[in-house]
């Protein structure tokens, strides 16, 4: 058999394998891509399979709404803060746990009991972000009954009277559900950044400190560069999380999915999905997904090309 | 993209069930039973018996009855009795399914031509009844009004009902869904706390602000709203409204009128008098932020003098509820000069019940809901779901009702045709999301009372722009 004949048979083989996959993803995934793309330019309510073709008037009254320009302004603000602020936590809590410990002899390890803190930093991650919701909701309760306001209280730093309504504040509301999602996050890419420094072969280390390097500085001049890809891949992630928010503002935040108090909270997701599902305005609400996809891609290709740095071999 | 064409609309449908598709890839059930949707699998024609004055419908006996009931607020522990009494009249047996998941449930089996005979077609996921109405699935419902009432044979079933249950249920000049649940709104307390302080129910608004001052200098809120929900204190304000300016100030905001809000004095002393409970500092403390059960949680621990609330808060609330609270239903006080007396309340129907027109068993569906009008089950539905029904006097009174449904009960007797309910909620939802988030400012005092008037008023002028004001007129 030639060589040629065994290429095409290995071809085929493979392609047999994802023929199907292929057809799921195509149905499930980009199908309705497109059917949402279409159903954009109409006046679809959602109830009725009648609809008129109104062409780019979705998006023309888009640019005019308000309330989701101001639910794309938070998410904005969003992606600048969640990746910035987890990253940071998570690559100084990771730092400490591996290479933050007094500098034995030659030898590079964490603070004591860091593989405790490791297991430990994950636990939040282990939850789902329903039962998060739920377990914040406590800590922010309006009344004396929530966390945050019972220990404030017998502090004496609040009033029991006048207790801090911590989401029903329009300038506190939106860094609350930061700060959820920062703890749920941290955890998970301490991990993933642990993981990254320990295949880092400890002789860079032990170069570096030989050579006098201080904590600090292998930090920013040894760890960062080599854990890039990692960070890279972060920041992507993190950056989607930031644009989504659904889940953590619909049930958190007062208003028919979320987004109070008088649309404070709001994110696109929410008032997608309050156009969609109650206004009876899914031609509409499909403009908006359009527009988030849109924007979630430019995202993904400008975080991808402004963290691009050279790799380093090891 | 025409609405027109039918080969497009077919198109859409089957693009639509292949999204569908996505969330329901387990239910290969719904995909055979499109196939086979409008032809008729069974093969024998329904159970009929002899139609006579007490069988009306030609009820067979010793068939089958199928029912699905919502099983939300109310349980479904009501239809399980009432089942047990259809079966020991008939000699039927029924099958039983309480769900909140009537859409997934039941699309498949109206599609396949084999629904239920009964269901309470209610909850999140319910199929929307003028999707049925038009696609035909529908029985008419016309048959039960004018069938003997099973308390006195010598009335019609229509006559035994509450004003407005025939009205609600009509859809295209046909009656095919009967809201069985009604409901009222305004104010409740705890009997047993009045008893305590020596409190008087009060009548007049400044009377409810009386009793709220002396609630705080008690430690105790004046009043809890269930914040996180603004619906709950809109009930106050423009039940407030209804009040002082009468049906046509009403009506004046269900049919989008500019003056609806701006200009209307009723509607600003309205919003002003809502407005002195959080300049005085009554409300009860953090209840701006509170869910419905957390502030209703709260008020039953006697942490807050009343609560704004539907008469399902009872049931709602059982767990929480001490045995000697003693729950009162207040119907919302008056403001000085207003047309329409304190006894008057905001009233309406709900838990729509329909029987399917494909319905293997539809006489007896159509018994089923003739029974449901009847004293006797009607009263079984106040005592396990605690709550009240269209049936006029629906009520045995020699049954022991819960204090809170009791006095509801009382309540209406002495409201007599004095109810009201406002349709904007229904029809106008962006308008009435809107004013929601007006009010929750107005109690967090981010606005004052004239503010409100001016977004409201702007709530109201947007959706009188909406294609659909043409259609919802009331007069």
């Amino acid at each position: 058999m030639s060589q040629v004949a065994q290429g095409k048979g290995r071809t085929g083989f493979i392609a047999g394998f994802l023929i199907l996959p292929l057809a799921l993803y195509l149905t499930f995934v980009i199908w309705p891509y497109i059917q949402t793309f279409g159903y954009s330019f109409t006046n679809w309510s959602g109830q009725s399979p009648t609809f008129d073709f109104v062409g780019l008037d979705n998006y023309a009254a888009l640019m005019k709404d308000e309330v989701f320009r101001g639910a794309l302004w938070h998410n904005l603000l969003l992606l600048v803060f969640v990746p910035t602020v987890t990253i940071l936590l998570a690559l100084f809590f990771a730092f400490m746990v591996n290479a933050g410990g007094r500098s034995g002899a030659g030898g590079v390890r964490g603070v004591r009991g860091s593989s405790v803190y490791k297991i430990v930093y994950f636990f939040p991650q282990v939850l789902s972000l329903a039962i998060l919701a739920v377990l914040f909701g406590a800590v922010y309760r309006s009344d004396e009954g929530g966390l945050l306001n019972g220990f404030l209280t017998k502090l004496g730093l609040v009033d029991p009277a006048h207790p801090v309504e911590w989401l029903n504040q329009p300038n506190l509301v939106l860094w609350c559900l930061l700060l959820v999602v920062v703890w749920h996050g941290v955890g998970f890419y301490l991990v993933l950044f642990s993981a990254a420094m320990q295949s880092v072969p400890k002789d860079i280390y032990e170069a570096a400190l030989l050579d006098g390097a201080g904590r600090a500085q292998t930090f920013l001049k040894v760890t960062l560069p080599l854990l890039w890809d990692s960070v890279q891949t972060s920041a992507v992630y993190l950056g989607i999380a930031a644009m989504d928010m659904f889940v953590l503002v619909s049930t958190m935040t007062s208003g028919q999915f979320g987004g109070g108090p008088d649309h404070h909270s709001e994110v696109m997701a929410t008032v997608l999905m309050r156009n969609f599902l109650y206004f009876g305005k899914s031609g509409y609400a499909c403009a908006m997904g359009v527009v988030m996809l849109v924007l979630t891609m430019i995202l993904s290709v400008v975080t991808l090309r402004a963290t691009r740095r050279e790799r380093i071999e090891f | 993209m025409g609405s027109t064409g039918e080969g497009i609309g077919r198109r859409d449908l089957i693009k639509r069930s292949v999204a569908l598709g996505l969330i329901s890839v387990p239910t290969m059930s719904f995909l055979s039973a499109c196939a086979s949707g409008g032809e008729d699998t069974s093969t024998k024609g329904p159970d009929k018996g002899a139609v006579t004055k007490e069988n009306p419908f030609g009820v067979a006996k010793g068939g089958k009855l199928d029912v699905v009931v919502f099983k939300g607020g109310f349980g479904d522990d009501y239809a399980k009795a009432w089942e047990a009494a259809f079966d020991k009249k008939w000699g039927t047996t029924s099958s039983h399914l309480g769900t909140q998941e009537i859409a997934a449930k039941l699309q498949p089996r109206f599609n396949g031509g084999n629904p239920p005979d009964v269901i309470d077609d209610s909850g999140a996921q319910q199929i929307k009844i003028d999707v049925l109405a038009k696609g035909g699935q529908l029985a008419e419902l016309t048959q039960v009004l004018d069938a003997p009432s099973l308390d006195d044979p010598s009335k019609k079933v229509r006559d035994m009902l509450i004003p407005g249950t025939v009205e609600q249920g009509t859809q295209g000049g046909k009656f095919v869904a009967l809201y069985y649940v009604y409901t009222v709104f305004g104010f409740w307390y705890s009997g047993k706390l009045f008893k305590e302080k020596g409190w008087a129910e009060p009548k007049t608004w400044d009377a409810f602000l009386d009793i709220c001052t002396k609630a705080k200098a008690a430690g105790i809120g004046g009043l809890a709203h269930q914040g996180k929900y603004p619906y709950y204190i809109n009930v106050v304000i423009m039940d407030l409204i209804a009040k002082k300016g009468g049906l046509e100030a009403m009506k004046a905001i269900d049919n989008l009128e500019p003056n609806a809000f701006e200009g209307n004095p009723a509607a600003l002393a309205a919003v002003e008098a809502v407005y002195e409970i959080v300049e005085k500092d009554l409300l009860m403390a953090g209840t701006n932020g509170l869910t419905h059960t957390e502030s209703q949680t709260a008020w039953n621990q006697y942490k807050a003098a009343f609560i704004p609330s539907g008469s399902w808060l009872e049931n709602e609330q059982l767990k929480q509820t001490p045995d000697d609270f003693d729950m009162k239903f207040l119907p919302v006080p008056t403001l000085a000069d207003s047309k329409l007396p304190f006894e008057a309340i905001r009233a309406g129907a709900g838990e729509p019940f329909i029987v399917p027109e494909k319905a293997a068993n539809k006489p007896g569906g159509l018994e089923f809901l003739r029974s449901m009008l009847s004293r006797e089950w009607s009263t079984l539905f106040a005592q396990q779901a605690n709550s009240l029904t269209v049936v006029k006097d629906g009520v045995d009174p020699n049954v022991k009702l819960r204090p809170g449904t009791a006095s509801a009960v009382a309540a209406v007797k002495t409201a007599g045709t004095n109810t009201f309910n406002y349709l904007y909620p229904d029809w106008y939802s962006e308008m009435d999301t809107e004013i929601q988030n007006a009010s929750n400012e107005l109690m967090a005092k981010r606005i004052q009372p004239k503010e409100w008037i001016k977004r409201a008023q702007a709530a109201v002028d947007k959706a009188a722009k909406d294609p659909n004001a043409k259609n919802n007129h009331r007069s």
